[in-house]
């Protein structure tokens, strides 16, 4: 039987730079269909790994895989899309003729206008690259990476410099992108994007996946639950309750972040009956994360 | 292969004659990339004003005013003006277009965002080449009009198509030469070092008038100095060695010059 074939495969893949070890054995797999994001603090890898999976470095031991091929194999690029996070366009060309440009290199690209619809950049056609703001720049490139039909898109902090409607607009495009088809790989400084898009969510650290899987498996990995309440309680007293890690209140409000919500829940109510307005949250991705990251930290 | 391996010039061609899809696609991306290298550098005024317009307006000043009566009463003395400025003229946007360009590009990511595109390897370069040709190609459509006209110069329609084909081809050395400090400096030590080898070049080398004794004997260590020789050839006027040495310089500059790049440049990756 044929063995299952991933669009992207990373497997135990290192890669160092001098002494600095960037990547230490990484495994990652991208299959149809699916939007993963990768999180990972500042130095964690997540670059390396795009530029690896892009065929910029060569890993020192491990395989990268792009449609089965070598990432520098053309019949592989030409199944990509594209977002850096930094990259200088040339100022003096149209927005339409970017788009043009790259969509040259393609077999079957969509039309400069197509392109343009999909990603809402219409607008911005005869506008010189130059011109254009932060979050604008960022909205063509989207623009650019959708014009060959990738099956796959290698997204590096897409949204950033947005305003909180170009954000929305490009999560639209990103989600119905993923439903025609595509597979999406991003990183994210932005928890509440994985959280708003990703399929699955990968944290690095240490040039190592930490931790993978969707977004409640995430939260539920590190089960720990924000409660809010209207109460006299003071601080200290529930400081001294188990599972308590963290706790402060306002004049009137308490906040508890806890491993044990219902515990913690049925003593509150024991130490003040006439409690209200009582909250329990789980944790958001956020806060995931830099559990997470923060007890790789510590190892 | 071929779809890998679109660079591959004759392989390509004759697919894409045979209609292959991967070889249209290639001709596709190499004709796009150098539409936009052309357009783009077309619209930046530092650079393609005094590119396009200086060489003609020094022309006139020197053909037509400063030295207006020799170029009248001597016609080989126009003919050494001409072929001086096409030779200025056609160097410049050469070498700053693509040595600066391409150390520009390298420094803000925009080689490294091409590499990760399934563009075609030679599109990048191949681009940069057709510009400065066809930045030649209008500097002498300035200068041939302005000489004919007010430059005294006298000249057959045969040997004024052959000094515009020798300083059209002979920009690719020049391109060669910029590229290569290109990819040994950054984006913005790029135009002085061009302008340490671009300036002493235009002088030395015995473009703009005649040299004194041992500079004379040094004038051929430029490369600029070939390629006046075989545009001096080329509208009658005697050359110092033969057309074959000069076009052998020239041609061995291009392809050493290429390759020590293209191997640079793929080091970076």
């Amino acid at each position: 039987m044929k063995r299952h074939e991933h669009l992207l495969e990373l497997s135990g893949v290192k890669k160092s730079f001098g002494r600095a070890v960037a990547l230490d054995g990484l495994n990652l797999a991208i299959d149809s269909c699916e939007l993963v994001a990768v999180l990972g603090p500042n130095g964690a890898g997540k670059s390396t790994a795009i530029s690896l999976m892009l065929g910029l470095h060569e890993p020192d031991s491990g395989s990268v895989k792009l449609f089965a091929r070598s990432p520098r194999d053309l019949k592989a690029r030409l199944q990509i899309g594209v977002m850096m996070q930094e990259v200088f366009l040339a100022p003096e060309l149209r927005v339409c003729e970017q788009i043009d440009l790259v969509a040259s290199y393609y077999s079957d690209p969509l039309t400069p206008d197509a392109a343009m619809e999909m990603t809402q950049t219409s607008s911005l056609a005869t506008r010189p690259y130059g011109t254009l703001s932060g979050g604008q720049k960022r909205q063509v490139q989207l623009a650019m990476a959708v014009c060959g039909r990738p099956r796959l898109l290698f997204l590096d902090e897409p949204s950033v410099g947005l305003d909180l409607r170009a954000r929305q607009t490009m999560w639209s495009t990103l989600r119905g992108l993923v439903s025609d088809g595509a597979s999406i790989l991003l990183t994210t400084h932005y928890l509440e994007e994985a959280e708003a898009l990703a399929d699955r969510v990968v944290v690095l650290a240490k040039g190592r996946v930490i931790a993978a899987g969707t977004v409640n498996e995430m939260r539920a990995l590190v089960m720990r639950q924000r409660i809010s309440c209207r109460s006299s309680v003071n601080v200290e007293t529930v400081k001294g309750w188990p599972y308590i890690e963290t706790v402060s209140r306002d004049l009137h409000h308490l906040f508890i972040t806890t491993a044990d919500a219902q515990a913690v829940v049925l003593r509150l109510f024991a130490a003040d009956p006439n409690l209200t307005e009582l909250d329990v949250r789980r944790a958001g991705l956020a806060e995931v994360f830099s559990q997470l990251t923060l007890t790789e930290e510590d190892q | 292969m071929i779809s890998s391996m679109p660079a591959n010039t004759p392989e390509v061609a004759l697919q894409f004659f045979r209609g292959e899809e991967s070889s249209r696609r290639a001709f596709r991306a190499y004709f796009t990339e150098a539409k936009y290298e052309f357009l783009r550098m077309l619209r930046i005024p530092a650079f393609s004003i005094p590119f396009l317009a200086l060489p003609a307006l020094l022309y006139l000043l020197m053909a037509a005013v400063l030295f207006g009566d020799a170029a009248r009463r001597d016609p080989n003395a126009a003919r050494v003006i001409f072929t001086a400025f096409g030779v200025f003229g056609v160097i410049g946007p050469a070498m700053f277009g693509f040595g600066s360009t391409v150390a520009i590009e390298r420094d803000q990511g925009l080689l490294k965002f091409k590499r990760a595109l399934p563009m075609p390897p030679a599109a990048y370069l191949l681009a940069k080449m057709v510009m400065a040709v066809l930045f030649a190609i209008l500097i002498m459509a300035t200068l041939i009009p302005s000489a004919l006209t007010l430059g005294h110069l006298k000249l057959s329609a045969g040997k004024i198509f052959t000094v515009t084909f020798i300083n059209t081809l002979g920009v690719l050395p020049f391109c060669a030469l910029g590229l290569y400090i290109g990819t040994l400096v950054s984006g913005r030590s790029a135009p002085g070092f061009m302008h340490l080898i671009y300036q002493p070049m235009l002088y030395l080398s015995g473009l703009f008038f005649p040299l004194p004794g041992f500079m004379r004997l040094a004038a051929p260590i430029w490369p600029a100095f070939y390629l006046d020789q075989l545009a001096l050839r080329a509208v009658g006027l005697p050359s110092r060695g033969p057309a074959l040495l000069h076009v052998a310089v020239l041609a061995t500059m291009t392809i050493v010059l290429t390759v020590l790049s293209v191997h640079r440049l793929s080091r970076e990756r």
